[in-house]
């Protein structure tokens, strides 16, 4: 029985993690069709910048709450700065290019902001562990279970809701419904397209930093922490459908229990879990769950 | 009393303006002298990535530290000459970040296109694995200073690579031996490493001196997570689910400090001891978060288990004045292996009347060498001599809050001959052979 909750609440977690770290890679694909690698380096400033709020917040003796408060705070700012230079200088160049030309810009800025951060933060790793030692622990079933963990899959859930109800009710939502379907049509019925996807890469910006921010309590926050997750990233987008929230969601769930199940009754394959089943959905649906085939424009 | 005369006066001043005159010719003569030409020394370390804190850093400073002081002459002896046998040392610093296939590629441009004498190198085993054949086949000069894999010199004999740091075997026999002097009646452990070269060997050296000096003991757990993962809940949850009353863990760099705050979050090190035999690189960067009680391996007798003598007061004086932190064993490592090359250079410079060595010669000299490391003496024992065996340390941690001071006690030395193989064995046969000829007292 404690190995059954052990693969939930496992699996539930890493996926919590996954979802927030994958939904702004599938929104900014799904609505500009840019596949955007430079989202690790979006993780990992979230997770720096993290990292260097708590040390700044605990250091004063402040109260442990406000360290979560200072966690978010970081994440969004950091994530709007970027996500603006990014977009307006770079990005706003090549929109309608081929999308390869795209991918490579991203994986060039990508490895220039690794630069960038060693160059602001240094290589030592940082430690932030406060928000995830002050949480505590509860049990369940004779599994001790970390409050902060469970906290991230609470999160995760209310950033689901969010976003089915903002594509759902609210106008900018129908905006980006629009331009998922079609951009020119979107545009020709006036559309601020532009301004659509100067917002989206600002919202998938501040998701990415926000994935590293709620990380970097957990770990120890070192150069190349982005690498890693970009490619887990793509798993689940692949898995969910590329451009798919509800795919991000259920991709996320999908590989967190698999991994959680393998790590627990056949550990050897975990690492192989992970893709043995992207390679199984996308055999029988190589667009992913969740993506509808689309026809090729000519 | 005589009296000098006025002309033997002027003969005097004038001899001794000449004297003066011509003493800066003289030092000027001397520094003409054909000065020998300078070592290139490529060092090889993590300076950027997960690895490089904790691991790849502490080396590079202490490689820094240790060829400015060569070069000055300032090493205390047996180290006092000036670089190698007179010749300074000029470095060059590579980081070792980036794909196996990528360090291979900077080891060939270290050697081709850098001119580099000899190349001290790679924390990652990996790598070390990778660029062993590409030093042969280069013909050259390259001393591994960190990495641990035994399967360096099991697998072929080498003639041009050298470690003067022991491998993982004697880590993982010493770390059993220690878990049973606490533990005389285990009935099972578990062990999370990491799923590499590094990660397993030490793993399967821990099961097996494990089943040769307590067979009645058995494996809980066996997890392998990838290398750099850094989120470890579903591997805690795994340990918790177990009765095991230890864990075994070879984990470095991120992960290790990751998994210590995870595990410790979730009460792991309540129901296990934990028992980290790379844990001295993270006891000054997590002090009280790691518990009390837990295990810690330092790869030898290094850092706050190291002997006072006085060139490891020196050394730990020049490197915390230097850069304001203890050296952890990455640090120690780098400086031995910088001194084993030093040592090597000298004894084949003296076997050719004091003039610089060719590389063949240093190599000869190298075999089978024993010289004094900061913390221990290095004997090049195995792998046909070109494989350092020292005594090891294990012990405890403690954090001192009275003194708000990260701590090691019940501190327990193991000679050479008790943790390491000999000459004619491979560590995975004298480990199933039962450790035969261990020499323990």
């Amino acid at each position: 029985m404690i190995t059954v909750i052990a693969i939930v609440t496992d699996g539930l977690v890493y996926a919590a993690w996954l979802f927030v770290v994958a939904i702004g890679l599938t929104l900014i694909f799904g609505v500009m069709k840019i596949l955007n690698v430079a989202h690790g380096a979006f993780y990992a400033f979230g997770a720096y910048a993290a990292a260097t709020a708590i040390g700044l917040y605990f250091d004063r003796g402040w109260p442990v709450a406000g360290g979560y408060l200072a966690i978010a705070t970081a994440a969004v700012a950091i994530g709007l700065v970027m996500g603006y230079i990014l977009e307006r200088v770079f990005l706003r160049r090549v929109y309608g290019r081929d999308e390869v030309v795209v991918v490579l810009i991203t994986y060039a800025l990508f490895l220039i902001l690794e630069d960038v951060l060693i160059l602001i933060w240094g290589t030592d790793g940082r430690s932030a562990y406060q928000p995830y030692t002050e949480a505590g622990s509860f049990t369940v079933g004779g599994l001790p279970l970390s409050v902060y963990d469970i906290g991230l899959v609470g999160f995760a859930g209310l950033l689901a809701i969010a976003s089915a109800l903002t594509i759902k009710r609210t106008t900018f939502g129908r905006l980006l419904t629009a331009v998922i379907y079609d951009r020119e049509t979107a545009a020709a019925f006036g559309v601020n397209v532009t301004r659509v996807y100067t917002v989206t890469f600002l919202i998938g910006a501040v998701l990415g930093a926000l994935g590293g921010a709620l990380t970097a309590p957990k770990i120890s926050v070192t150069p190349g922490i982005g690498v890693e997750v970009i490619v887990l990233a793509f798993a689940v987008v692949a898995i969910g459908g590329m451009g798919s929230m509800e795919g991000a969601l259920v991709g996320a769930l999908i590989v967190g229990l698999f991994r959680a199940g393998a790590v627990h009754l056949i550990p050897q394959l975990e690492l192989f879990s992970i893709y043995a089943v992207m390679a199984l959905v996308l055999v029988f649906r190589p667009q992913g769950l969740f993506s509808r085939v689309q026809p090729r424009k000519i | 009393m005589q009296r000098t005369s006025p002309r033997a006066c002027l003969a005097r001043k004038v001899s001794a303006a000449l004297l003066f005159a011509a003493l800066p010719i003289a030092a000027v003569a001397q520094t003409a002298a054909p000065a020998a030409a300078p070592v290139n020394l490529g060092i090889v370390s993590f300076l950027t990535g997960p690895a490089a804190g904790p691991f790849g850093i502490p080396g590079r400073n202490s490689a820094e530290i240790m060829i400015e002081m060569l070069n000055a002459g300032k090493v205390p002896a047996p180290y006092a000459t000036v670089g190698l046998a007179g010749a300074k040392i000029t470095p060059k610093y590579v980081d070792e970040a980036g794909s196996t296939a990528n360090q291979v590629t900077e080891f060939r441009n270290l050697v081709q296109r850098d001119g580099m004498n000899a190349i001290v190198g790679y924390i990652s085993s990996g790598n070390c694995l990778a660029v062993a054949p590409v030093a042969e086949e280069l013909k050259a000069l390259t001393v591994f200073w960190d990495c641990g894999t035994p399967r360096i010199f099991e697998e072929r004999p080498l003639k041009y690579v050298f470690r003067a740091t022991p491998h993982a075997t004697m880590d993982n026999v010493a770390a059993a031996r220690y878990v049973l002097k606490k533990f005389p009646d285990l009935a099972s452990f578990s062990g999370i490493n990491q799923n590499y070269a590094w990660g397993q060997d030490s793993w399967r050296d821990f099961v097996a001196a494990m089943k040769a000096l307590a067979p009645k003991a058995t494996v809980d757990k066996e997890l392998l997570p990838k290398l750099f993962a850094g989120e470890f809940g579903a591997e805690i949850s795994a340990l918790l689910t177990t009765n095991s009353k230890v864990v075994h863990s070879s984990f470095w760099n991120g992960d290790l400090e990751s998994f210590i705050v995870q595990s410790s979050a979730r009460g792991l090190p309540a129901r296990s001891t934990m028992v980290y035999t790379a844990g001295e690189t993270a006891m000054f960067r997590l002090g009280a978060k790691i518990p009390d009680g837990t295990i810690i391996g330092a790869r030898g007798p290094h850092g706050v288990m190291a002997p006072d003598t006085p060139l490891n007061k020196w050394f730990r004086q020049v490197y915390e004045d230097r850069f304001a932190t203890a050296p952890t064993y990455p640090a120690y490592h780098m400086a031995q292996s910088i001194l084993g090359l030093k040592s090597a250079w000298e004894k084949a410079a003296a076997a050719k009347g004091g003039q610089q060595p060719a590389i063949d010669d240093v190599i000869k000299a190298f075999e089978g060498l024993e010289f004094e490391g900061p913390s221990a003496r290095i004997r090049m024992a195995i792998g046909n001599g070109h494989q350092g065996i020292a005594d090891i340390a294990y012990g405890s941690f403690r954090f001192n809050k009275a003194e708000n001071k990260a701590e090691i006690v019940d501190i327990v030395r193991y000679p050479a001959e008790c943790v390491n193989p000999p000459a004619n064995m491979t560590s995975t046969a004298w480990l199933e052979a039962g450790m035969p000829g261990a020499k323990c007292n």
